[in-house]
């Protein structure tokens, strides 16, 4: 073994300076090189070249599908709020009219409701003043009668013009 | 076999013996032709990247597989730097230094695959891998400026009298670069197989196994970040390389 070991040590030295072999090295080698280089530039790269360049195209119009969608999102958004400011302006419109409408209705009523009232009310008042121009006159007729009784009574010739005259008089003062 | 460790038989040093060009069928002549371990792990690689990078991505999944994830962690990884490092005018070249980058990856890694041979190990592999830059970057880098490539190594923001000793130095630099950039990957890996071989030697020793086993381990774990780190210098030092024949002014 320790003869192997100096006999590779005192043969060729490192192997490689051994120029004997450096012909059959570089011939295997620009064969290698030029096998490598036609699998690399026609197949390999190529088809790598084109994979990236198509994912980089795909996550090109991603993005832009993205943005697009994005840009649609808002406008939804857009049309939505207005959508609803629209709607919010109808209610209130309505909303108006109908106190509107049930103010005028209201007035109409309560209108109505005070000329049944004033016709009552009149209707009333003429009932009172009948009554008490009644109530004045039978007053009238029964002071001449007592007035004329009395006279009477006293043993006084009643006359009725008189009498009359002085129950007026007596019943305006 | 306690007793051919304690009496240190049991040891043998042979770190070099895995780096050993191999024919695979017998006979000892490694002719230029010959199928050799050189061959097997070269295949194994390209079976390696085929698999990672052609079988994983076959579905063409846009929403991809764990699989399919890696092959396209890796185009990213690489494509990302050539164009950080080169610009958008490098990218025509993104499939060589694919091809480069995926060789010197699966090299380093199945070489640490136990009993295996690593090819990058080999300063015959990386100095033709080192050489092909170098001339291929300096060819494109007259081609496409013309002699105005070599206003490279005139550096107009520095003093003029300092001009020509810049330009001495940086010519000096320019012409190591191979040598650098391929003993760097040779050197990383022979070094750190070299060591773990060492210390796993210590395991035939009994009072030392725990200890040796425990540097295998660790040695094992550094050498799986060397084998990516070793990969990627490799490359970017390719793409700066490429960058500075594109636009030689600093």
């Amino acid at each position: 073994m320790a003869t192997e070991a100096t006999g590779a040590a005192s043969g060729p030295g490192m192997p490689q300076l051994d120029f004997s072999t450096f012909g059959n090295q570089i011939f295997w080698l620009l064969i290698t090189l030029v096998v490598i280089y036609f699998i690399l530039s026609r197949i390999a790269l190529p088809r790598i070249g084109a994979v990236l360049a198509e994912r980089q195209g795909t996550i090109t119009n991603d993005i832009a599908a993205a943005e697009n969608l994005r840009a649609k999102a808002i406008e939804a958004e857009a049309a939505y709020n207005k959508a609803l400011a629209d709607a919010r302006l109808e209610a209130n419109r309505i909303i108006a009219e109908a106190k509107a409408d049930i103010q005028a209705d209201l007035d109409k009523a309560i209108a109505k409701a005070d000329a049944q009232i004033a016709a009552k009310a009149a209707e009333g008042e003429k009932a009172i003043a009948e009554i008490r121009a009644t109530a004045l006159e039978n007053v009238t007729e029964v002071a001449k009668d007592t007035a004329k009784e009395i006279v009477a009574a006293m043993g006084g010739k009643a006359d009725a013009r008189s009498v009359t005259a002085a129950v007026n008089a007596r019943m305006k003062g | 076999m306690a007793t051919d460790a304690a009496t240190g038989t049991g040891l043998k040093f042979d770190p070099m013996g895995q780096f050993l060009v191999k024919p695979l069928f017998g006979g000892d002549m490694v002719n230029w032709y010959t199928p050799t371990n050189v061959t097997l792990w070269m295949v194994i690689a390209i079976l390696g990247i085929t698999a990672m990078l052609v079988l994983g991505t076959s579905r063409r999944a846009v929403i991809p597989t764990r699989s399919q994830s890696i092959g396209e962690l890796a185009y990213g990884f690489v494509y990302k730097m050539v164009e950080d490092v080169t610009g958008k005018d490098g990218l025509r070249y993104f499939p060589y230094i694919m091809t480069l980058f995926m060789f010197v990856l699966f090299s380093n890694f199945l070489g640490l695959v136990p009993m295996a041979f690593t090819t990058t190990s080999h300063i015959a592999v990386t100095g033709v891998l080192a050489l092909a830059v170098f001339l291929t970057v300096t060819i494109l880098g007259f081609v496409k400026n013309g002699p105005a490539f070599l206003g490279m190594f005139w550096v107009t923001s520095a003093p003029l009298a300092l001009r020509p000793v810049l330009a001495l130095i940086e010519v000096i630099s320019y012409f190591v670069r191979p040598v650098s950039h391929s003993i760097r990957l040779a050197g990383n890996m022979t070094a750190g197989h070299a060591v773990v071989k060492v210390f796993a030697a210590f395991a035939g020793l009994v009072a030392l196994s725990p200890l040796a086993i425990l540097g295998v381990v660790a040695m094992y774990g550094l050498e799986i970040l060397v084998c990516f780190i070793q990969a990627y210098v490799f490359t970017i030092l390719t793409c700066v390389y490429l960058k500075d024949a594109l636009h030689p002014h600093h």
